[in-house]
């Protein structure tokens, strides 16, 4: 058989059925005096890449909105801003070497950029090493106050323990035991340490607590023990990772640990993104807590999911990560046009004291680097959406935890420098 | 006896998940001695055809009415989509490095990576389209008689066959794109089976509840292991499989033809990754590193079993399942509540999903400190080595 000569042909094939897309860059038109090239930083390969990439679609987007607005305008002199996307292929070392790129290389006055906090630990030493500046977007756990970076994102206070007070006080498994699932990283760990302190305040009890390494999607020991530390319902609160949440709801599902049986699962790392990977019919009844929502009701909010889809696909949604990386690039660019130049220091003092009109409602920048911003408790409904349950008011960020046995009574203020990273309240 | 019953029950089903991912393994790397690194992405691709399969019962208004029974069809489409892209590999890169199992392994890990960038850069559509080119390219000329295929009407046969092959694979691509919006488009993304509604919850027996997405991966298990066992002990090529395994220049020169044994063992065994990618797709996503995350577990089965060995196989898998039970849902705190504080201590510490993984892997290395060869050595001569 001349199985060869097959083979060949084969691959003509393949070389005709691939068809191969190209990338438009920006577009070049308007009267600026001059331009200004920012850095972004985010995977565009590997496992992170899903939700990365929308981070990139939605940076692009709020730099394409101020250069049709004018532009930057400093000193006078209207800047339009052009971008410089970068691959940090979901490997943490990769996000450390493009940053030196970034800065010494191309000399962008700012870098937008990360996702995982084991990015964010990699990159952190370039920018203090350099003195350059970093714009974080993702909510996280907190116990770490830069100089050199801002974020955008939400603390565990205007995230986890406002969902963790609901769980207990108000949902409908109030006073239920809680059992605490997570990934097996440093985020889910620190985020229950939290947890189980705040459950002891408030008089509640944690009966089980597991960890799912990254990669494993078996999920099965973790159901049986769920249904042995809660035998009539309870509050499971959420913090696995990506894809390990698909596997878990629809075993869960199966192994009838619903909200028909009176188990309520609170999720920190679920957005309409996710939702719509995993299917609402896995997740109605369960509830979130973000500090953007698609589903708020405010000219700002259905203006920024509306802006999104026209410029990307009617199919995509926005989510909370989204809504901080499009807030951070507006934050900067007030921030330059207040401090007149483009340099990092002054800059960065020109931030802290920033309010934006944001799609969530107003954001505030904080003298610790962090935004004030609005939490809010929502249920997933059958559309894939979250109805909103409950919203509090503007909630200040704390850099380092109250709840946390190991920093408990420090805080961070960069605008006095007595004070810096971490002092004693 | 409940509790009995309910951790035998997981730990069966934990096992038949493993099972049914490292059956294919254990015919490749058990029966030829090849070590595939790629089995996982063959399992992924089973895991893309059945979401591909169940899109296109959704959108097709003819399949709409079947739309209940995608996932059995899905089994039938995977097998064939991975056995197909298995004896691609065999043909163009495993066939050449036999007998150099490092060099495998490194072309083999390629492989897997140049599979896993495939899926995230091509288009489904014109992946399946690829596929089914290959698929026509590759198995129709043994349906035509050999004097047609033969001379330089045989060369304009097979030639006409390709150019007719890749027609179908482009026509394929082109009416799944615009038939199916979301197989358009690449995507890294990760996507989602979701299960019809028949298989969805669980039955409540003796006051446990059994996931019916269990039962049917168990299911699946249990007729794959079944049909392997018979057409390896039954059928002609099985019979000469056995016999290549054991002694390669002798089968050769009693007139079987050992190439075509290569490429049905190699076929064959990728076919059952494509399976294994339907169960597992039923459990949790479906993305480009699904296949990755099964790869050792797989190894570790078939290791443990002894190599070259089906019952080993079957026994190694279901309990390193049970272990997982016993060890990481604390089964023995609750049997023994009271034991001696130390021990309780101990035991409660390993009863967490990372660290059973951690026990088992040393209980692993610890039980082929004693017996290397896994549970079932092989026995007589290895001839291939």
């Amino acid at each position: 058989m001349k199985l060869s000569k097959r083979i060949f042909a084969g691959l003509a094939t393949a070389s005709l059925a691939v068809t191969v897309t190209a990338c438009g860059g920006s577009d070049t038109s308007g009267n600026f005096d001059d331009t200004v090239t920012v850095g972004i930083l985010h995977s565009l390969s590997g496992t992170m890449a899903i939700s990365e990439s929308t981070l990139v679609d939605t940076e692009k987007m709020a730099i394409e909105e101020i250069n049709a607005a004018g532009g930057v305008t400093v000193d006078g002199k209207s800047y339009k801003i052009e971008y410089i996307v970068e691959d940090g292929a979901s490997d943490w070392p990769t996000f450390a070497e493009k940053s030196k790129k970034l800065i010494d290389q191309d000399g962008v006055p700012v870098v937008f950029g990360g996702w995982t906090s084991a990015s964010r630990k990699a990159m952190l030493p370039v920018y203090e090493s350099k003195d350059a500046f970093l714009y974080y977007p993702i909510q996280y756990e907190a116990q770490e106050c830069s100089n050199n970076i801002f974020y955008t994102g939400a603390t565990p206070n205007q995230q986890s323990e406002p969902a963790t007070d609901f769980m207990y006080k108000r949902s409908p498994a109030a006073g239920g035991d809680f059992f605490l699932v997570g990934s097996d990283y440093v985020f889910p760990r620190t985020s229950n340490t939290i947890t189980k302190a705040q459950v002891k305040q408030l008089g509640g009890k944690v009966v089980g607590e597991d960890y799912l390494p990254l990669g494993n999607t078996e999920v099965a020991p973790i159901i049986s023990k769920i249904k042995v530390a809660l035998p009539d319902g309870g509050i499971i609160i959420n913090t696995l990772n990506g894809d390990q949440n698909v596997a878990f709801f629809k075993q869960i599902q199966d192994a009838g640990i619903t909200p028909s049986n009176g188990y309520y699962v609170m999720n920190y790392s679920i957005a309409e993104e996710e939702i719509s990977t995993i299917g609402p019919e896995f997740l109605e009844g369960h509830f979130g807590a973000w500090n953007y929502m698609m589903s708020i009701d405010t000219p700002a909010s259905k203006k920024f999911a509306k802006s999104f889809k026209k410029r990307w696909g009617s199919d995509r949604v926005v989510a909370d990560p989204q809504e901080s990386a499009y807030n951070m690039v507006y934050l900067w660019k007030q921030a330059v046009e207040d401090a007149g130049t483009f340099d990092d220091n002054a800059v960065r003092e020109a931030l802290v004291g920033q309010t934006f009109d944001a799609p969530q409602g107003p954001v505030e920048v904080m003298p610790n680097h962090h935004l004030s911003q609005t939490v809010r408790i929502g249920e997933i409904n059958s559309a894939g959406g979250f109805t909103i349950l409950e919203e509090t008011g503007v909630v200040e960020p704390q850099a380092w935890n109250q709840k946390h046995p190991s920093s408990k009574g420090y805080a961070c203020d960069w605008t006095d420098p007595k004070k810096g990273e971490k002092y004693k309240m | 006896m409940q509790l009995l019953l309910e951790s035998l029950f997981n730990g069966v089903a934990i096992g038949s998940v493993l099972l049914v991912a490292a059956l294919g393994l254990a015919i490749v790397f058990g029966l030829m001695g090849v070590i595939n690194l790629a089995h996982g992405e063959l399992m992924m691709l089973g895991a893309y055809s059945t979401y591909i399969t169940q899109l296109i019962f959704k959108q097709v208004s003819f399949l709409k009415p079947f739309y209940d029974s995608y996932v059995i069809v899905a089994i039938g489409i995977a097998f064939l989509v991975s056995g197909t892209v298995g004896i691609l590999l065999e043909r163009t890169v495993i066939r050449r490095l036999y007998g150099s199992p490092l060099e495998t392994l490194l072309a083999t890990w390629g492989v897997s990576l140049i599979l896993q960038q495939f899926v995230r850069s091509v288009p489904l559509a014109y992946a399946s389209g690829l596929v089914i080119a290959l698929f026509f390219g590759l198995f129709s000329p043994l349906f035509i008689s050999d004097d047609l295929l033969s001379g330089a009407k045989g060369k304009l046969i097979r030639a006409s066959i390709w150019g007719f092959s890749a027609l179908l694979g482009v026509a394929t691509g082109g009416i799944l794109s615009s038939l199916v919006s979301k197989l358009s488009r690449a995507s890294a993304r990760n996507v989602d089976v979701t299960a019809p509604s028949w298989m969805r919850g669980g039955i409540d027996f003796v006051g446990i509840t059994f996931p019916k997405t269990r039962l049917l991966i168990i299911l699946i298990t249990l007729i794959s292991v079944l049909v392997v066992i018979f057409f390896l002990d039954k059928t002609a090529w099985g019979i000469r499989i056995r016999a290549v395994t054991q002694n390669r220049p002798m089968s050769d020169c009693l007139g079987i033809s050992t190439e075509t044994v290569d490429i049905i063992t190699f076929g064959i065994g990728s076919g059952l990754a494509g399976v294994a990618g339907v169960a597992v797709s039923l459990l949790g996503s479906v993305g480009p590193n699904v296949g990755g995350n099964y790869i050792v577990g797989c190894f570790m089965v078939v290791v443990l079993g002894g190599v070259g060995n089906l019952l080993g196989t079957i026994l190694a898998s279901f309990s390193i399942g049970i272990m997982t039970d016993l060890i990481g849902a604390g089964r023995l705190l609750t049997i023994w509540p009271d034991m001696p504080s130390p021990i309780y201590s101990t035991i409660d510490f390993f009863a967490t999903t990372s660290m059973a993984r951690v026990m088992i892997f040393a209980l692993i290395v610890i039980f082929l400190q004693f017996r290397p060869t896994g549970m079932f050595p092989q026995k007589g001569r290895m001839v291939e080595s």
